[in-house]
């Protein structure tokens, strides 16, 4: 599990276009990052992809920052 | 052909314009999911069609306004074809009375698949469409839903529903690649306007500035043009195909 930070990087880096200096665990995807509504909700498609999980409306819409992803992951992978 | 190896999901494409629509399509090139709620029989019949065409096609049924029906339906359209390019939402139903004398579950049961059913299979291809960066999503409105029809206060408030559902969807997914665009169709002859008495169909006709009811191709063919990259530069409109009923 130590790299789930790294392969959340590296998509949002993808699909962001972000410099990866930017991507701390306190950065907030909409805030920080330049994404809109709908660059996060791609985005959580996308880690639903990567690391073949199903990630609900409800807790989808709770994570707004890097370490929110990164830790719905550790926690529910 | 102007849509070669594409691939459609029609909901409500047993009988009626749906049907046309399917095979429309077909004719263009695109394999066809042929969505039914009831009627397999002519279902079935409609992917015979299409396979004589030289398309592939397979039945599915689901009613399009319960959630988990709608999920599996699109499940297995993305198996069987890989993508959706095209969803066209035309699945229908009417249940006519009286503002005074309509009962809640006409209202509820026309709202629930002439509208809900519009947002739950929108909602279901849209993630599949998002990650292909295209996508048509064509949704079958009624040219009452922009006028008003007296006798139709749920249909007509499902269809024009339908056209503020188009242009939310319309300007929520342009970013992405995806046009969404709504055809009202004046009268058409199928089996939802057969029922109408004699008396009511001859008041609509003068009501038809071209003079006849339309055919299900004539709604088929704008499908076409709007799955069709023809069509690249227009989202969020309704096209009236209606014989100039309303201007
Ligand atoms: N005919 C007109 O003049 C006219 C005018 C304006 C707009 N429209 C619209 O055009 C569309 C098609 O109408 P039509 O005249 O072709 O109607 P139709 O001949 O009555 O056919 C309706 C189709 O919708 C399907 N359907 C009904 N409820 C469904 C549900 N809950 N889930 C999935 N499929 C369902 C039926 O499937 P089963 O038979 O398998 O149950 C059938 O294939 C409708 O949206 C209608 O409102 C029609």
């Amino acid at each position: 599990m130590a790299d789930v930070l790294e392969r959340v990087t590296k998509i949002i880096v993808d699909r962001l276009g972000v410099e990866e200096s930017q991507i701390t665990l306190e950065a907030s995807f909409k805030e920080d990052l330049g994404a809109d509504s709908l660059d996060v909700v791609e985005l959580v498609m996308e880690l639903e992809d990567e690391f073949g999980m199903e990630i609900s409306d409800d807790d989808a819409e709770k994570i707004s920052t890097v370490g929110d992803a990164v830790n719905y992951i550790k926690s529910n992978a | 052909m102007k849509l070669q190896g594409k691939n459609a999901l029609v909901t409500g494409a047993s009988r009626g314009i749906g049907r046309e629509i399917a095979i429309e399509l077909a004719r263009q090139g695109a394999n066809v999911a042929v969505n039914f709620s009831g009627s397999e029989q002519s279902a079935n019949e409609v992917v015979e069609e299409i396979r004589s065409i030289g398309c592939k096609a397979f039945a599915i049924q689901a009613n399009v306004a319960d959630s988990d029906s709608v999920t599996e339906m699109v499940k297995k359209t993305i198996e069987q074809f890989g993508t959706i390019d095209i969803l066209v939402n035309n699945a229908g139903i009417t249940r006519d009375n009286l503002l005074m004398r309509m009962k809640e579950d006409e209202w509820d049961a026309v709202i629930d698949t002439n509208l809900k059913g519009v947002f739950l299979c929108t909602k279901a291809v849209t993630r599949q469409m998002m990650k292909q960066r295209s996508g048509r999503i064509i949704n079958i409105s009624s040219i009452v839903g922009v006028s008003g029809n007296p006798g139709q206060a749920n249909y007509v408030a499902a269809k024009a529903g339908v056209i503020g559902l188009t242009k939310t969807t319309a300007k929520e997914l342009a970013t992405r690649g995806i046009t969404v665009n709504a055809v009202a169709p004046g009268f058409i002859t199928t089996d939802m306007t057969d029922k109408l008495s004699e008396d009511l169909k001859a008041e609509m006709l003068k009501q038809i500035p071209l003079g006849s009811l339309g055919e299900p191709k004539d709604i088929a063919n704008a499908v076409v043009f709007l799955a069709s990259d023809d069509s690249r530069y227009m989202t969020g409109q309704t096209l009236h195909i209606d014989g100039g009923m309303v201007m």
